[in-house]
């Protein structure tokens, strides 16, 4: 019975770090710019398609497809946010809400074209695959890998914020974009910065999510909700609470379906409602 | 409107539009398929279905002229299929309904093919209960009972399991499947040690994965749709250490469908699948089907959808020839009850009585055969029809 | 309407009040334009009728969304139970009648936006966009659950409406579907007008500018925004009744994410706080659609993407917005 609860955490876990991957650049960007980016899932489908071509046309190795998607993702971003997104900051929620869907139907239309409808499959090298039995419990290889890497990331981003200049900044134009606009940082460019970042960490989840839930032209929508409840449950701009939020949601939904199968694809939207009824703002988020 | 014709005719026919083509008797097919949204890849099959069928046998039969019009659901969205067959009948007058490759679509277009007396042929959807609907409704796909009702009393009296585990989706088709598949193997005697049921949409198994494990049956029987669930389940499962030899897994065929079994890889060695399908079923009819396909289609495969496109065709163009061009829905589906014929995925008929498809179910195994992962057929069962059909009446 | 008296208006806003409520002749030509597919294209009646049932949709958003900014991505569940329970009465009750089949529907939905409706006001912004998502996905499940009452994926088998007032037949063309829907729309249209031309329409308003500000003023903003709510899952569960009525089927469909924003996306196209918006946005978006799907069944959702990128950043207030600067109707 230990084993069995041992090894639904440690499943839940992997899963919740897969999707915190994928969602954390935009906690951090709404956060930062009150930016409602919907395009957030496209540029993790478009990562996907990056890692898939790599590995398919050039016979790249998986991981080094990962930096690749993750550029791409991030080059792309970046040149939309200077093309569009920048003359939208101002422009209200309900016209971002609007142009980032637009894209989403572009980026779903386009990836249709290129790559077909159908499912695109990965063969992960042999070292990823298959499991390791650890105390008599089988661990999958490839959920360590995702846990490994998230926890990477994490670290990154705290180092990033909470030691370097760049760092200081983000975190002074969260605070208070005025202030912080008013002691002479250039809060665009800092923008575009961490936009181009927390796309690129989309593009590098997209590509670490074709093993555990697939690719298709459909990917943009499919995980739109997700990532929404992530952002929303961690909190707006909270690096921890998007990993927190994660992991509980992974958790969480793992663990309710083993447990109680009947009530399974209910309990992650029963937690959603549940939590921001008591804490609207999330709960690690700060407004 | 002439324009928009003449584009279906050009999307369709692969041809130029022609004068003398005008002038010509013509019988008009409306296809209506999900062609956008999360199904667009099934559409994307049935349509290369219906075209390689249309490349190899040519636009003219009986003197007539076929020409396609194509209308999009954009999902599993019933009123809006409902909404293109009357499209269909009253804008497009078309002649042949046809398409149709999820349950519910068909059900919410039934009544318009009894009201216009229009022939509708359903190319993929499962549900026993669509046929039922109207009598100017023909299947030429498969039915999830044909399939895994056989399968379960196969599964006790060939393979000798004795009890059994089910895991499917929880929507109709995976409800079916649950049920026949647990009525042929208790009827024979198996016994079910438990059953779940997964999310529609769900990203990941290894919950109801842990569950079978601890339960540790002889064998488990697996229910998704096609897509990137397949490979996932699988995986799922091989990682929990639940693989044959140990523990039989046993689905109904989108589990192992090509995609699948290379993103799966060696792991998915002993799956035993049950299908009316088998890409590489050693048939010369099925040898030409498949390099034609692939060949009009980048190296895609076929796969059930594009089968269910590609014999829904025969059966319209074999209608026409029987009625001499009639295209009126109660000739044409005269012509069409007790038809039988050979097709790639092997000997099939349609029933006089339930108007639904009676065929060969295929029991598979993955080996591996010159290096690649393939379905080998293991065990046939001939003319296999639906088992509900008769029991609801 | 007017149930605030704590604060009485002075005599200027109810002649502005009065002044809004007046009919212009672009109204005028508007709805005389709603019935031209009668007469000259009748193969495009359903998808009039589908235009109709959208648009009455996005006038119940409009209501929330516009009127009162409350963002939701969840209205698709007063829709779907509205599709539901005329469904469920004629599949599982034998009861057929379509009128009756309607209010019934329109409020059951509003009894259940009722009681939703003390979650939504204890929340905003993305909570708040998120609680409506999460009840929205919420309900599409427990409808998936109870297949033994709902059909689940499948649908709901034998729905079959009754001809109305025991003499019109729903028809195949869709005379009889269009001509409902578009007077059930025109009637909760002239309702929605009214509300939003009261000085409960105001007091939305000012809820919708400045939260903080209506306590302070003495009006009860929760009391406001839970009574709008329930106004605006009715209407919409009529939309969905509609819906259920005039095509015989109902599927998990009518409750899904992708119909909640694709109405939010219509009225946004449309330009929201107008009503007309919504209905315009629904007339674009549908036409657009089908257009393009004619053209192509598989790529149209590229163009739709363009035009929604397009008339965000040609015209920021949607397209309505966009024509009334145009003719210089500045608001």
């Amino acid at each position: 019975m230990i084993n069995n609860i041992v090894i639904v955490l440690f499943d839940g876990f992997a899963f919740g770090m897969l999707l915190f991957v994928l969602s954390v650049g935009l906690s951090v960007t709404l956060g930062l710019m009150n930016f409602i980016n919907l395009a957030h899932g496209a540029f993790g489908m478009l990562g996907g398609y990056i890692t898939v071509s790599l590995m398919r046309e050039w016979g790249l190795p998986f991981i080094l497809t990962l930096p690749a998607a993750f550029v791409g993702a991030a080059v792309v971003s970046m040149v939309l946010e200077r093309l569009f997104f920048r003359r939208l900051y101002r422009a209200g929620e309900l016209n971002q809400v609007l142009f980032t869907i637009g894209l989403v139907f572009i980026a779903a239309a386009v990836a249709t074209f290129f790559m077909g409808t159908g499912q695109q499959p990965i063969v992960l090298p042999g070292w990823l695959r298959g499991s390791v039995e650890l105390f008599g419990i089988r661990f999958g290889v490839y959920r360590i890998f995702l846990i490994v890497v998230a926890l990477t990331i994490t670290a990154l981003l705290f180092f990033t914020l909470e030691r370097t200049r760049f760092g200081a900044q983000i975190r002074a134009a969260v605070d208070n974009q005025r202030v912080a606009q008013g002691i002479g940082l250039d809060v665009q460019r800092i923008f575009a910065i961490t936009f181009a970042l927390g796309s690129g960490l989309a593009g590098l989840g997209g590509a670490l999510a074709i093993e555990i839930v697939g690719l298709s032209p459909s990917f943009g929508f499919h995980f739109l909700v997700y990532v929404l409840i992530i952002v929303s449950v961690g909190g707006l701009g909270s690096i921890a609470g998007s990993f927190l939020g994660a992991a509980l949601l992974g958790i969480g939904d793992v663990a309710g379906k083993y447990f109680v199968p009947e009530i399974g694809s209910f309990l992650i939207y029963l937690l959603l409602v549940a939590i921001l009824l008591v804490r609207p703002q999330g709960l690690l988020g700060k407004r | 409107m002439s324009g928009k014709t003449a584009l279906a005719l050009a999307l369709g026919l692969g041809l130029a539009w022609s004068a003398g083509a005008s002038a010509q008797e013509t019988v008009k097919v409306g296809v209506v398929l999900p062609y956008s949204g999360p199904f667009a890849d099934a559409a994307n099959q049935l349509d290369a279905g219906i075209k390689l069928y249309m490349q190899q046998h040519g636009d003219e039969v009986a003197g007539k002229k076929i020409e396609i019009v194509r209308k999009d659901t954009g999902g599993p969205n019933a009123d809006q299929a409902r909404r293109m067959a009357q499209e269909l009948v009253v804008r497009d007058q078309v002649d042949i309904l046809a398409g149709f490759a999820l349950t519910p679509e068909a059900l919410g277009a039934a009544q318009v093919a009894t009201e216009a007396q229009k022939l509708m042929v359903v190319m993929n959807a499962a549900t026993s209960s669509v046929t039922e609907q109207s009598d100017y409704i023909v299947r030429t796909s498969v039915t999830i009972p044909q399939l895994n009702y056989a399968f379960g009393q196969w599964a006790f009296q060939e393979a000798g399991i004795k009890q059994a585990y089910t895991l499917v989706s929880d929507y109709g088709p995976g409800h079916d499947a649950e049920a026949s598949f647990s009525k042929g193997f208790t009827e024979a005697g198996g016994e079910i040690l438990g059953s779940d049921r997964t999310p529609v949409a769900n990203p990941d198994f290894s919950a109801y994965v842990q569950r079978v494990k601890d339960a540790d049956p002889e064998a488990v029987y697996i229910f998704v749709p096609g897509g990137a669930q397949p490979a996932a389940i699988g995986k799922a499962l091989v990682d929990r250490g639940l693989a044959p030899p140990e523990t039989k897994i046993f689905a109904q065929g989108e589990l192992t469908h090509p995609e699948a079994l290379e993103s799966m890889g060696e792991t998915a060695l002993g799956i035993i699948t049950t299908f009316h399908y088998t890409l590489e079923r050693d048939d010369p009819l099925n040898k030409e089907y498949v390099e034609g396909y692939t060949a009009a289609n980048n190296g895609r495969e076929p796969d059930l959808f594009s089968i269910g496109g590609y014999d829904g065709m025969h059966l319209i163009y074999e209608a026409l020839k029987k009625t001499d061009g009639d295209t009126s829905g109660d000739a044409l589906i005269e012509a069409a009850k007790g038809m039988s014929w050979e097709s790639p995925r092997g000997p099939m008929s349609i029933d006089p009585e339930t108007r639904d498809v009676v065929q060969t179910v295929y029991i598979r195994e993955v080996q591996e055969v010159d290096g690649k992962l393939q379905n080998v057929i293991i065990h046939e069962i001939p003319d296999v029809k639906d088992p509900l059909h008769g029991a609801s009446n | 309407m007017a149930t605030i008296d704590t604060t009485r208006p002075s005599s200027e806003p109810l002649a502005w009040l009065h002044q809004q409520s007046r009919w212009s002749v672009f109204e005028i030509v508007f709805w005389l334009l709603a019935l031209v597919p009668f007469f000259f294209f009748p193969t495009y009646l359903m998808l009039a009728n589908q235009v109709a049932i959208a648009a009455l949709f996005a006038i119940s958003v409009d209501l929330v969304l516009g009127y009162a900014g409350i963002v939701t991505l969840g209205h698709a569940m007063f829709f779907g139970i509205g599709a539901y329970t005329a469904g469920i009465l004629s599949a599982r009750w034998g009861w057929g009648e379509p009128l009756s089949g309607l209010l019934l529907a329109g409020a059951f939905a509003g009894l259940v936006g009722y009681v939703t409706s003390f979650l939504i006001v204890r929340v905003q912004h993305l909570a708040l966009i998120m609680v409506t998502l999460g009840l929205g996905l919420l309900t599409y499940e427990l409808a998936n659950a109870m297949s033994w009452l709902t059909g689940g994926t499948d649908g709901l088998l034998g729905v079959d409406s009754w001809d109305i007032f025991g003499y019109f037949r729903f028809d195949l063309w869709g005379y009889t579907a269009y001509s409902y829907s578009l007077a059930i729309l025109f009637l909760c249209f002239l309702a929605s007008r009214r509300i939003v031309n009261s000085s409960f329409g105001l007091a939305l308003r000012g809820v919708r500018e400045n939260l903080n500000r209506m306590p302070a003023i003495g009006s009860d903003h929760r009391k406001h925004l839970r009574k709008i709510y329930t106004i605006s899952a009715s209407i919409a569960g009529l939309a969905g009744a509609l819906l259920t009525q005039t095509t015989n089927t109902v599927t998990l469909e009518v409750l899904s994410f992708e119909r909640s924003a694709d109405v939010v996306v219509m009225l946004i196209l449309g330009g929201t706080g107008r009503l007309y918006g919504a209905i315009l946005g629904a007339v674009i978006f549908l036409l657009a659609r089908d257009q393009l799907a004619g053209i192509n069944p598989q790529y149209w959702y590229f163009g739709i993407g363009l035009l929604l990128m397009f008339v965000v950043l040609v015209m920021p207030k949607g397209i309505l917005g966009g024509l009334s600067w145009l003719v210089g109707r500045r608001d």
